[in-house]
């Protein structure tokens, strides 16, 4: 076989793209195995001596462990949430018909629009004075503003896919509504509801501002953590990037599970 | 959503009782109410109010609507607005020029091992914790040991100071926008390619060498709507940008990162004058409307 030009550019583009997607990724990754010495050494060094001193020091500093703790039981209690309360709400746009059901709609979509300061603003003062500053329920809550509309964003289009002749069956059975929506749409969604429950959990896991603003000591989540060790003169660069990485693995894991609905899920389904 | 199922949300209606649906949306609206509606509120409220916790022996007195005066005359503000104007007209040329290239190698055939595996590396980006990518940031902009500097040495010209000159912060977050974003320009084309079909690319193939008029005439037109959504939603993306620049650079050296989020963040927990930062959010939730009616209105025509 021949390898024309055309052949090697197209192959020569697409490593391009992924030395481009990995670069600063892998970088991050092969700093948290480097000792301080080689990440401030230069010209950089390309081969080195990996090194778990950096994640030694990441899994023995209890602020870490507990900010990922933190972490996880708010992405999770926000997710739960977010699907319980948007499904049920999912099922009535994918099948009724109501007046104001199209500014229903539009309102979820704007929320995929607003910026978290409007609301990190007033929530910071409400949460001051109700003593719900520093607390898992206050940023639980708060972060159902962008979960919420994209679980139900999800739902509605994953539920509108179902053949409605299933249902028609069932009501001739005798079921009701709420019966209909529990033995069929749950089971049959289920692709959908977890394609949103995984979006739900990328997007709490990552946020920084409310996380910042509304937590102190207590309930600090992992990026807060991490862009803490941002100060002083001598930065603990390897223990910084054994941090991040720590962060990042577990929502590329899930994202590149999500991968294929990635598109859907950011534009909030405009372009198909 | 396939068009085949347009009709059903019709024809299960007969029959159901009209406050069904009331008892499945319920929760969910009100949820949203409270914890989004209420706070907007709020913060209507004290935009119209003196209300610098810094200070709380002044009071937080009503006083109509001076904020908002004193906001539209801060000539910060509409700095601010500005490096977010320019950031965006910035990077979003550059992610929509590259989004495309990428997308045009992923859509030509052959190379299924290597495409598949470029496709799914594009992922990475987009999930990676906003926070963190500015850590990287820190790291690969570094004056002293960057990896950006050391690749500028190696071709001979010098390093600079990145993080700690205006032109390079800049620069610098400028350049970590595009790496995380790009991937979903790139993505965004790619479904709008897909979308030609097959019968017609190869009819047009046949007609034509030019790859460019092929571009043109065949591929262009199922790429506006992807482009139209990338234009809307990365313009309020870039107004909601915080996370990276706040940790990059915090806005600085100076203003010359100072996006408008970072901006209105500083006034309200670095200067406690939640009154000001109020009236200012409440100035850029206007325009976020505005942006996502814009969005619904073009985007979403067959909903209505």
């Amino acid at each position: 076989m021949r390898l024309s030009t055309s052949t090697l550019l197209h192959a020569l583009g697409l490593a391009t793209v992924v030395a481009f997607s990995l670069f600063p990724f892998y970088w991050m990754v092969a700093a948290s195995f480097k000792t301080q010495a080689d990440i401030l050494a230069s010209p950089p060094v390309l081969f080195f001596t990996p090194t778990l001193e950096n994640y030694r020091a990441v899994f023995a500093d209890a602020k870490v462990f507990g900010a990922v703790g933190n972490s996880l039981l708010i992405a999770s209690a926000t997710t739960a949430l977010a699907v319980l309360l948007g499904a049920p709400a999912a099922f009535a746009l994918a099948r009724y018909e109501f007046r104001g059901k199209s500014d229903l709609w539009f309102w979820f979509i704007s929320n995929r629009m607003m910026s978290p300061i409007v609301l990190a603003l007033p929530v910071y003062l409400l949460a001051l004075q109700t003593g719900l500053l520093d607390t898992h329920l206050v940023l639980i809550l708060i972060y159902l503003t962008f979960n919420l509309p994209i679980v139900v964003w999800i739902c509605t289009d994953q539920f509108k896919s179902i053949p409605p002749d299933l249902e028609q069956a069932a009501r001739l059975d005798g079921a009701d509504q709420f019966t209909i929506f529990r033995k069929i749409y749950l089971p049959l969604g289920a692709p959908g509801i977890a394609v949103s429950a995984i979006f739900s959990f990328i997007f709490s896991w990552n946020e920084l501002l409310y996380a910042l603003v509304l937590t102190r000591r207590n309930v600090q989540t992992a990026p807060v953590v991490a862009t803490s060790y941002m100060s002083g003169y001598e930065l603990p660069w390897g223990k910084i990037m054994a941090t991040g990485t720590v962060i990042v693995l577990p929502v590329t894991i899930f994202a590149l599970i999500v991968s294929r609905h990635m598109v859907r899920g950011l534009t909030m389904g405009a372009t198909k | 959503m396939p068009e085949t199922t347009a009709p059903p949300s019709r024809v299960p209606n007969r029959g159901y009782r009209q406050w069904t649906p009331f008892w499945f949306l319920a929760p969910a609206v009100l949820t949203l109410l409270l914890i989004g509606i209420y706070p907007t509120i709020f913060a209507l409220v004290t935009s119209f109010r003196r209300y610098n916790i810094a200070r709380p022996r002044e009071g937080f007195p009503f006083v109509g609507l001076e904020n908002y005066v004193s906001v539209l005359s801060d000539g910060t503000f509409w700095a601010s607005l500005g490096t977010t104007a320019r950031f965006y007209i910035t990077v979003l040329p550059i992610q929509i020029m590259l989004g495309l290239v990428i997308a045009l190698l992923l859509h030509k055939t052959g190379m299924g091992f290597l495409k598949a595996l470029a496709r799914v590396t594009l992922v990475v980006p987009l999930a990676t914790t906003y926070a963190v990518v500015g850590l990287i940031g820190r790291l690969i902009f570094n004056r002293d040991f960057g990896v950006a500097n050391q690749f500028l040495d190696m071709i001979g010209i010098g390093g600079f100071d990145w993080l700690g000159s205006p032109s390079g912060a800049f620069a610098a977050i400028a350049i970590m926008d595009i790496w995380q974003w790009t991937p979903f320009c790139a993505l965004i084309f790619l479904a709008g390619l897909s979308m030609v079909p097959g019968e017609i690319e190869e009819a047009a193939r046949l007609e034509t060498s030019s790859k460019w008029a092929l571009l043109k005439h065949v591929q262009l037109p199922y790429l506006l709507p992807g482009l139209t959504a990338l234009l809307i939603l990365r313009s309020a993306d870039v107004l909601k940008l915080f996370d990276m620049v706040f940790v990059m650079t915090r806005g600085g050296p100076g203003s010359a990162t100072d996006l408008v989020s970072i901006y209105i963040q500083r006034v309200g927990f670095r200067i406690f004058d939640l009154g000001t930062a109020s009236a200012q959010a409440i100035l850029l939730l206007v325009l976020t409307i505005l942006i996502s009616r814009l969005y619904i209105r073009i985007l979403y025509k067959e909903v209505q």
